[in-house]
């Protein structure tokens, strides 16, 4: 097991290097950001050069990459356009849409997985069929479109929301945007759930559980949901990344001032480095939230064995 | 530390909700003229030195936290003395600068003269990567505190010079009869000593010399703003403070301002427009402002600047048909442009409705034989170039194409090109890589034809990004700058403009008003020429 982790943790190295050298040169192929800071006119050139120097973009790409880099090891993600440190960016985005990305987790894990339990133990009946419509609803239905929905109904006319989102962004105020992050996904979880309890209600195990008289609610979580986690897991691991850096829909719609916001805001402003270094945040936490998946498969299906 | 702030703004917000009672407040709140309103706001580009602020939003605060030596006055746009006594000249190039005694800023300390020579030298600087530079560029000495390539050789321009604490004298290296005027612009307001002593803490709470004082400011989320009691200027704030509001999408703060979480909403969002009148009534503002819209055209191209290309150029103005677009698209929060300038210059500065005359009326059948007299579209057809991550720079590009194609019959002869962020549209303007027309708006820095027609179109100018360059244009410029009886400048400036029509150096398309919608809380709304919310003279009720 710990060497499977260690293996698993050093293939990250590679990974790692190439993504951020890639997203390195994308943004670098977007061209000159000093152009885009002086508004309708051109920059003088003394102090466009001047701004050039500072940032280093005066120097060959693979120097200005290899700077970077050196500079990510010890800490230092460089400054924003607007002479904030990324780092100081970070403490506060992050912190948001962690929260976010908990909230509308929690949504998927809470609700989909409830409602997937109910319709695959009760398919083809009425609750199934209902259920099947909605979640087809919703998935047809765009983030921007439930969002923007939302946003009026609870907002606007009934009040029972403050439509943005203050900057603290406390939990309560993320719930519905929460939901609306969550809701294509939930619907698919409560989808794989379904399917994958309605497989394995008929398999020999199930059967053998209910002939050896285990009751019922027994029967249903110690055996028959674990075995079928496996893939909603799976699922709900790899949106752990998606959600994180895909944001950017609702974070707009409700105002909050996450990652999504400030992806967003350094790709309009070409800000290599905003860019580079929230970037580089999301692919970390895309392979640690894939590594703590295998991880889980273990646990909840222990043929499986890492070594 | 940090972790303080954020606290702090989350009670504010949530007061703002609810009532917005001296959010940001600390001792003395009781002791305000009114209650304080929140607006919309967008994180300023830039860190918020005055000579480094060149947009809207970071302009807004220096705006409510300083006072310069004038000041544009919110509805007629002229220059009024603010901290300035006098401003006299003999010859246009030497002035004597007198400021009026009282002024401190909000720390204590006195303005004096040196606070703004100081304050001038440093924004000049070119170590000091301050993008406004260029504003010090007719004071003697620039060349040398900030050349254009190598290391600068003085620190301090020779132009400027002290002569006691109120009193100090500016010598220009050209005559420039409208340069008191320019003095309203937020890149010549005076800085306090901790400005040079200790910047970082300065730029974490810029202190200024205005009716506001910055209360928190947590960056890319809020700030607040607080009257300041000890004001000595002549507009004290009408409201006990101001709380700014970043928002990404003016959409949601639109929303906000439906549901009564927000007071005022600055720019009021395209997609908002048809239902706006409905949705605020009354509290909907839509006034003219110094900006304007023009087709600019690469004259670095020979197919664009060929003998007979100007017929073209006027052909391609005359297929435009306007109306329509401001109509239909921008509903009315546009006026179709008759000139090069803006109304809100008014007659005596400068704006002339109509100079642009028949080149600027819809004549697709004129329109039509001027361009085949001229020889033709290069090429048989071309494409807009627009920005098209801002704005809602694509619905009028693809109708302006529309609209051409229709009148010459055919329906390939103009189409839209979209480059994905500004930065990148500006890049290649800058490195001449457009190949037909493209899109160029001009905001005002002040209200003056001057700056309307020099930066856009003087041989090389800062924004003159197409290249264009006439020989008569520049001297006449360059006399009217010379003339010291404004009218007569003003006169000279037409003429130069004339100049540009003959040869439609650009496609003048509408002047933008600045729109606003606001609560019902608030009353004496008005934006100013730059179409910013006059925010001292708003009242709470």
């Amino acid at each position: 097991m710990g060497r499977y982790v260690l293996r698993r943790l050093l293939q990250m190295v590679p990974v790692f290097i190439g993504s951020t050298l890639l997203i390195f040169l994308m943004v670098n192929v977007m061209g000159d950001p000093v152009a885009g800071l002086c508004g309708e006119r051109q920059c003088d050139p003394a102090t466009a050069a001047q701004l050039r120097r500072e940032f280093g973009l005066d120097r060959p790409l693979w120097q200005q990459y290899l700077t970077y880099m050196g500079n990510v090891f010890t800490g230092d993600f460089g400054t924003a356009f607007n002479g904030q440190p990324v780092t100081e960016l970070m403490a506060t985005a992050f912190p948001v849409t962690i929260r976010l990305t908990v909230v509308a987790i929690l949504f998927e894990i809470v609700v989909g997985i409830t409602l997937g339990v109910l319709t695959g133990l009760r398919r083809g009946r009425p609750v199934d069929t209902a259920v099947l419509l909605l979640t087809l609803v919703v998935i047809s239905v765009p983030t921007f479109v439930s969002g923007l929905v939302l946003q009026l109904l609870l907002g606007v006319q009934w009040g029972w929301i403050r439509p943005s989102v203050s900057p603290a962004a406390g939990f309560g105020e993320l719930l519905v945007p929460g939901l609306v992050l969550a809701s294509v996904s939930l619907a698919y979880v409560t989808r794989l759930t379904r399917t994958s309890i309605a497989e394995n209600k008929r398999s020999d195990y199930v059967r053998t559980a209910v002939a050896k008289g285990l009751p019922r609610h027994r029967v249903i979580t110690r055996h028959l949901l674990r075995n079928s986690l496996i893939p909603v897991v799976t699922f709900i691991g790899f949106d752990i990344g998606a959600l994180m850096g895909g944001a950017i829909v609702t974070e707009r719609i409700f105002n909050i001032h996450g990652v999504g916001y400030q992806l967003y805001q350094g790709i309009l402003r070409q800000n290599t480095q905003t860019v580079v270094g929230f970037v580089t945040v999301l692919v970390l936490v895309f392979l640690v939230a894939n590594l703590l998946v295998d991880l889980l498969y273990a646990v909840l299906d222990p043929r499986i064995r890492y070594a | 530390m940090r972790r303080i702030a954020p606290a702090r703004g989350a009670a504010c917000a949530l007061a703002m909700g609810l009532a917005a009672t001296g959010c940001g407040g600390g001792p003395g709140s009781g002791a305000y003229g009114g209650a304080v309103f929140s607006a919309s706001w967008t994180d300023p580009q830039n860190p918020l030195e005055p000579a480094n602020t060149n947009e809207v939003q970071g302009g807004k605060v220096l705006d409510m936290v300083f006072r310069g030596l004038k000041r544009y006055n919110a509805k007629t746009g002229r220059a009024e003395n603010m901290v300035a006594e006098s401003i006299e000249t003999r010859d246009s190039r030497n002035f004597t600068i007198r400021l009026k005694p009282g002024w401190t800023f909000s720390n204590g300390e006195e303005v004096t003269a040196r606070s703004f020579v100081d304050a001038w030298n440093y924004g000049a600087s070119l170590r000091n990567n301050q993008k406004n530079a260029y504003f010090f560029g007719y004071i003697d000495g620039f060349d040398k505190i900030h050349p254009s390539s190598g290391r600068q050789s003085a620190d301090t321009l020779s132009g400027l010079r002290v002569i006691d604490a109120r009193t100090f004298t500016v010598r220009l290296n050209q005559t420039f009869s409208s340069f008191p005027a320019t003095l309203g612009y937020n890149a010549f307001v005076p800085l306090p000593r901790a400005f040079f002593t200790d910047h970082a803490a300065w730029l974490k709470r810029p202190v200024g010399n205005g009716p506001y004082t910055i209360g928190s400011y947590t960056r890319g989320a809020q700030m607040s703003l607080k009257k300041w009691d000890g004001y000595p200027g002549p507009d004290r704030a009408r409201n006990g403070g101001v709380m700014l509001v970043v928002y990404t999408d003016y959409n949601t703060a639109y929303t906000d301002l439906m549901s009564g979480n927000l007071d005022l909403v600055d720019d009021v969002p395209a997609a908002q427009l048809k239902n706006v009148r409905t949705d605020l009534e009354d509290r909907y503002i839509n006034t003219p402002a110094g900006i304007i819209q023009t087709l600019a055209f690469p004259y670095y191209d020979k197919a664009w600047n060929r003998p007979g290309a100007e017929k073209v150029r006027t052909g391609l103005s005359m297929a435009i048909d306007r109306r329509q677009i401001t109509d239909k698209i921008f509903r009315q929060t546009r006026t179709p442009a008759t000139d090069w300038t803006s109304p809100v210059l008014g007659t005596a500065g400068g704006y002339r409705a109509g100079l642009c005359g028949s080149a600027c009326d819809y004549d697709p059948a004129r329109a039509k034989r001027l361009i085949e007299e001229g020889g033709g579209l290069p090429g048989g057809r071309f494409t807009i170039s627009y920005n098209a991550d801002s704005g809602s720079h694509k619905e009028w590009v693809d109708a302006v194409c529309n609209s051409i194609n229709n009148a010459l019959g055919d329906s390939k002869a103009c189409v839209g090109n979209p480059v994905g962020t500004f930065a990148d549209f500006r890049n290649r303007i800058g490195q001449h890589k457009m190949n037909g027309p493209f899109r160029a708006g001009w905001q005002m820095d002040y209200p003056l034809i001057q700056n309307f027609l020099q930066p856009l179109y003087y041989t090389d100018a800062s924004s003159n990004d197409g290249k264009w360059s006439n020989g008569t244009f520049d001297r006449l410029v360059d006399r009217a700058n010379a003339q010291t009886d404004p009218p007569k400048a003003v006169a000279t400036f037409q003429k130069a403009e004339e100049v540009v029509r003959d040869n439609m150096a650009a496609i003048p398309l509408w002047y933008q008003n600045g729109s606003a919608g606001y609560s019902q809380r608030l009353s004496d709304v008005a934006l100013n020429p730059f179409s910013v919310p006059v925010y001292n003279e708003i009242k709470v009720s």
